[in-house]
């Protein structure tokens, strides 16, 4: 049990700074997903089952959703010429 | 303000914040101790109190449900502001999305992608209504079921075109769905004092923990939040895709 936590915790850590090195909005919103995934794993291996699938639902459905929704708004009023690059 | 002099005003703000969290955290409890009575005694009580084998869903719909309203209330709020402020904008006319390059069309949806839809939207839809109904026997609930069954929604945007979710999304079911959820919760709340007993008091029968019909109000109160939670994510998704296909004010030049 003590691994699987370790190792959740090091997966956390490195989606976390996964999700901060991604620079393009749109690329960070998948990376996002998947960490919020993770998230979610962490919160099951941690006996809440019941934050997990909160977790799940809202930062690796709704959360990603609501920024590539957002996103394509912006590219639609021609603010995201060139892709943003995420400065 | 120069590059030189912004570094070190955030080195000194990094140090004080980096200080204070290194303070906070040496005061947390060790990892895996637990010093509150509060969820001993709600695991040891909520069973037999409340027949409902989700614990959570007892403390979260019951022992504490004023809360879990505000906090509906607080998703239902930010919905309709959504809502109000993108239909503020419809003396928008409806357009067909500029092209930026002529020549290049947009791929239609693939066979795979639609037949991978088409098998998914059963399967996602009856676990969205299992999450909802059997929110106080297994982890889960109205929030977590109605999320899963705005998800349906998504799969028929994804396996087909906007105009198809807009036939199987009537909006004024929507705005129904998204409303009773929201008012039956507060009729939940009622019917306590309805049977003379304080607002959102489970006054119901409880039954026999583990069956489907049991817990009292807490099975009733999840179907109120599922249907709030589904339709407000529906209409947030539906208003935000009205707006990437329309968007341009009359007489516009773009």
């Amino acid at each position: 049990m003590i691994v699987l936590e370790a190792a959740v915790f090091l997966l956390v850590a490195a989606g976390g700074t996964a999700v901060v090195l991604t620079r393009n909005p749109l690329n960070q919103a998948i990376v996002a997903s998947f960490y919020g995934l993770i998230l979610g794993i962490m919160f099951l291996v941690f006996q809440a089952p019941d934050v997990a699938l909160s977790q799940i639902t809202v930062g690796a459905v709704a959360l990603p959703l609501m920024i590539v929704l957002a996103l394509a708004k912006v590219r639609a009023l021609g603010g995201g010429k060139g892709e943003g690059g995420g400065k | 303000m120069t590059p030189a002099l912004r570094r070190w005003v955030f080195l000194a703000a990094a140090a004080v914040a980096g200080g204070l969290l290194v303070w906070g955290l040496t005061g947390l409890p060790s990892f895996g101790v637990y010093p509150g009575p509060y969820g001993d005694v709600l695991n040891q009580v909520a069973v037999g109190e409340r027949k409902a084998t989700n614990v959570v869903a007892a403390v979260t719909f019951d022992y504490r449900g004023v809360d879990t309203m505000g906090e509906e209330y607080i998703l239902f709020a930010a919905v309709v502001g959504v809502a109000v402020l993108l239909r503020a904008q419809r003396d928008e006319v409806e357009e067909p999305p500029d092209e930026d390059a002529a020549d290049r069309r947009v791929p239609g949806t693939s066979n795979a992608v639609r037949v991978l839809g088409l098998a998914l939207l059963g399967p996602v839809v009856l676990f969205g209504l299992y999450v909802v109904a059997h929110g106080h026997l297994t982890p889960g609930g109205g929030f977590q079921g109605g999320v899963v069954l705005a998800t349906g929604a998504l799969v028929v945007y994804l396996s087909g075109e906007y105009v198809t979710l807009r036939k199987v999304r009537p909006a004024a079911l929507i705005d129904l769905a998204e409303s009773s959820g929201a008012g039956g919760y507060v009729a939940v709340g009622l019917l306590g004092l309805a049977a003379g007993a304080a607002f959102l008091q489970n006054v119901l029968p409880l039954g026999q923990p583990g069956a489907l019909p049991s817990a009292g109000t807490i099975p009733l109160i999840n179907v109120a939040v599922g249907l709030e939670v589904a339709g407000g994510m529906v209409l947030l998704v539906s208003e935000f895709l009205e707006q990437t296909l329309v968007l341009r004010r009359p007489g516009e030049v773009t």
